[in-house]
């Protein structure tokens, strides 16, 4: 970024600290005069709401570890007893546990976004596919996280999912006994999963640096898609992107505190309260929300290794997703038939997540495989051919000119530019 | 736009085939029934526990279900805390001491039973797994502790998606009382296997466990009905309580919570319009002009 003012330290110490590490300069630099565009609307708070959560799961995390054992035969009790005789121990765990779902629904609706607006389009690609990575670590750290109050669905979650790389094959086995430390899921396996669970969310951490770092240096995306021209079409992020950041990360405080509060177990499963029983399997075997329509996936083929692969699969496409739309325009708002499919796409996801959560029998497989060809569609046939065939809507001259004349462009009457 | 319309087609297919179609694959045909609602006094969100119920139901666990059942996460002492049955806790020493406990190894190593403290937790009533089976019929029978939030029947769609609104989070509270005023006649068709019962809210139908009440089983001193209903709703009351010690402080700071979050979103609300309004663009800043010296330029 240049031509935006750079900071001028005044009082003596930190002129002699920003010689020395422009820590102060930075700070200035990329949270207070960055210029970010004008128009941004809600869907653009949910980066500042998904570093909130991290900030929130990581200190409810820290506490808990520090009441918690990672014992097969005490881990159940442990968390009991942190939500009786710990202080506040049942405030740290509801928010802990329910945390990491609004993690997940804020990341979706972030995602959603990026799909919605192009985001993910020249020069931010980089920036997209760390939020992949972003993605990934965090269903692995959620998914780590759910087998350490050791009860039924902790416990027969970790064997189904663990066993997904026994489909793999000749090293499949061995894949699985060193994920298990042993024969099959037991207090080693316990042991290293809450052992990765506290070191990946600082992997993610870090990776949200570099997501920051590639998103300043790319600038902010915005609803009409196109780059900031003047000064006109930019404010400082201070105070305007953080206050409209602190007001909706509040609403969603809201949400958040709702869940923790009166419905704390809403989002978990009953079977959860029964200690892990090696002897005994829950009827239906449901993971987590938040992959329910991978699992859908994974179920909807036959073919155990191919269902692996079309789960992987489905996660690593998005990483493509850069190269797999084709169209030069960004903004959802200019592409009316890209509109249209996103919102199918939507709902097909959607789809996927309840069938998920249904039983792998009669109807619900046949709708999921209806469903999977459709998800894969979309990236691999709909993207690339709609950006050769949509005739798209003519963009405005500039953010300021959407936004006074909301998104209608005046006297703009040539068809989208070529390169944005 | 005939491509318009397809896609419409096609988002209607895909949504019949998503919500349609596994209409006619729900056909198993069992005779699970769907437990009843009931009243409790601690749903919603300014729900409490009553006290007077919360010391029925220890009766009915003590008196019935403890005989079986262990209830392994209570100490004596959570008997008088805030928030649960709230026995004075001269009541709770004296309920405490009528209990046995072992007591540590003493001076010759020997393990010699003990009067229990209110530190203590609740005894066991077999020493191990295996010796609640033999006792039972090869089942054993499960901790109650977290019972009450342990067990739950699916809500199905809409209506899980209105819980959350409505806060309804009592599937479990109503499981418990259905179960234990669910035993009946077993139908004519369904095969009992022996040293069972038949139960219409139990998976399977079939449970180890005899109907546990019956009218007048235990004596109740304030005038509350002796009956099986009754006893199941405080003993269920109870249950909950063990399971969520903390439900009353919880809805209490939530409440709160909920109004500093609410007073704060709208502060920030009208602060944000204001700082806005100092950038607001009018239609003459669309004019060309040249820019300002220091002035944002793309990169």
């Amino acid at each position: 970024m240049s031509g935006h003012q750079t900071y001028q330290p005044r009082s003596p110490f930190m002129k002699w600290m920003e010689r020395r590490l422009p820590i102060a300069g930075l700070v200035y630099s990329s949270f207070i005069v960055y210029p970010t565009p004008r128009n941004l609307n809600y869907w653009w708070t949910f980066g500042g709401i998904l570093s909130f959560m991290l900030a929130a799961q990581i200190v409810t995390g820290v506490i808990l570890a520090m009441h918690y054992t990672p014992h097969a035969d005490m881990a159940f009790k442990s968390v009991e007893m942190i939500m009786r005789d710990v202080n506040y121990g049942w405030l740290l765990r509801y928010a802990h546990s329910n945390g990491a779902s609004m993690f997940f629904i804020a990341v979706y609706i972030h995602m959603f976004r990026g799909m919605y607006y192009g985001s993910y389009k020249e020069p931010r690609e980089v920036l997209w596919i760390l939020g992949v990575i972003l993605y990934l670590l965090m269903m692995a750290t959620g998914f780590l996280g759910y087998t350490l109050p050791w009860g039924q669905m902790s416990f027969w979650g970790a064997t189904v999912i663990t066993n997904f790389f026994s489909a793999f094959p000749g090293i499949g086995e061995s894949l699985v006994t060193l994920l298990w430390g042993g024969y099959s899921v037991g207090n080693p396996t316990l042991n290293r999963f809450y052992s990765l669970h506290y070191l990946l969310p600082f992997v993610i951490a870090g990776v949200v640096v570099l997501h920051i770092w590639a998103l300043h240096v790319v600038g902010q995306n915005n609803p009409a898609g196109i780059e900031p021209k003047t000064d006109r079409d930019v404010v400082r992020f201070t105070p305007y992107a953080t206050i409209k950041d602190a007001f909706f990360m509040i609403c969603f405080s809201l949400v958040f505190a709702w869940f923790v509060f009166y419905t704390p177990n809403y989002l978990g499963h009953a079977d959860n309260y029964i200690p892990a029983n090696p002897a005994v399997t829950p009827t239906h075997i449901v993971p987590e929300w938040y992959y329910l329509p991978f699992y859908a996936i994974l179920r909807a083929i036959p073919d155990k290794l191919m269902g692996v692969l079309a789960l992987f699969g489905s996660i690593i496409i998005l990483a493509f997703l850069p190269w797999l739309d084709t169209s030069p325009v960004r903004s959802a708002r200019y592409r009316p038939l890209f509109r249209q499919f996103f919102w199918v796409f939507v709902i097909v996801c959607l789809g996927l997540g309840w069938l998920g959560s249904k039983p792998a029998e009669g109807g619900y497989v046949i709708a999921s495989r209806i469903l999977t060809i459709y998800y894969f569609a979309h990236f691999l046939i709909i993207l690339p051919i709609l950006g050769w065939v949509e005739k798209t809507k003519p963009l405005p001259n500039s953010i300021a000119e959407s936004v006074l004349h909301d998104g209608v462009p005046v006297g703009a009457s040539a068809p989208a530019p070529a390169k944005v | 736009m005939s491509l318009k319309r397809s896609i419409l087609a096609l988002t209607v297919a895909t949504g019949l085939a998503a919500f349609a179609v596994p209409a006619f694959a729900q056909d198993h045909s069992h005779d699970v029934e769907t437990p009843p609602k009931q009243k409790w006094s601690f749903s919603g969100p300014f729900g409490k526990f009553d006290r007077a119920q919360l010391q029925r139901g220890f009766k009915v666990y003590r008196e019935v279900c403890s005989a079986c059942h262990s209830l392994e996460l209570i100490a004596f002492r959570n008997l008088a805390d805030q928030g649960g049955p709230e026995f004075s806790a001269a009541q709770a020493a004296v309920i405490a001491g009528e209990y046995k406990v072992p007591d540590a190894p003493n001076d010759a190593g020997e393990v010699v039973d003990r009067a229990a403290r209110v530190a203590d937790y609740f005894p066991k009533p077999f020493p191990n797994e295996n010796a609640g089976r033999a006792a039972n019929g090869g089942a054993y029978p499960p901790d109650l502790s977290v019972m009450a939030k342990a067990r739950t029947y699916e809500r199905g769609f809409p209506w899980f998606l209105i819980d959350i609104v409505t806060q309804f989070q009592e599937q479990g509270p109503d499981y418990v009382t259905a179960l234990l005023t669910g035993y009946a006649e077993k139908p004519a068709h369904f095969e009992l296997p022996d040293g069972s019962a038949y139960n219409k809210y139990f998976p399977g139908n079939a449970i180890k466990m005899p109907p546990p009440l019956s009218d007048g089983r235990v004596e109740y001193t304030d005038g509350s009905p002796a009956t099986t209903l009754q006893y199941a709703k405080d003993v269920t009351a109870f249950l909950m309580w063990t399971a969520e010690p903390k439900l009353e402080a919880r809805k209490r700071l939530g409440f709160q919570v909920m109004i500093f979050l609410l007073v704060f979103a709208g502060l920030l609300y009208f602060t944000k319009k204001k700082v806005w309004k100092q950038v607001a663009l009018h239609p003459e800043d669309l004019k060309p002009r040249d820019p300002a010296p220091g002035e944002y330029r793309p990169h």
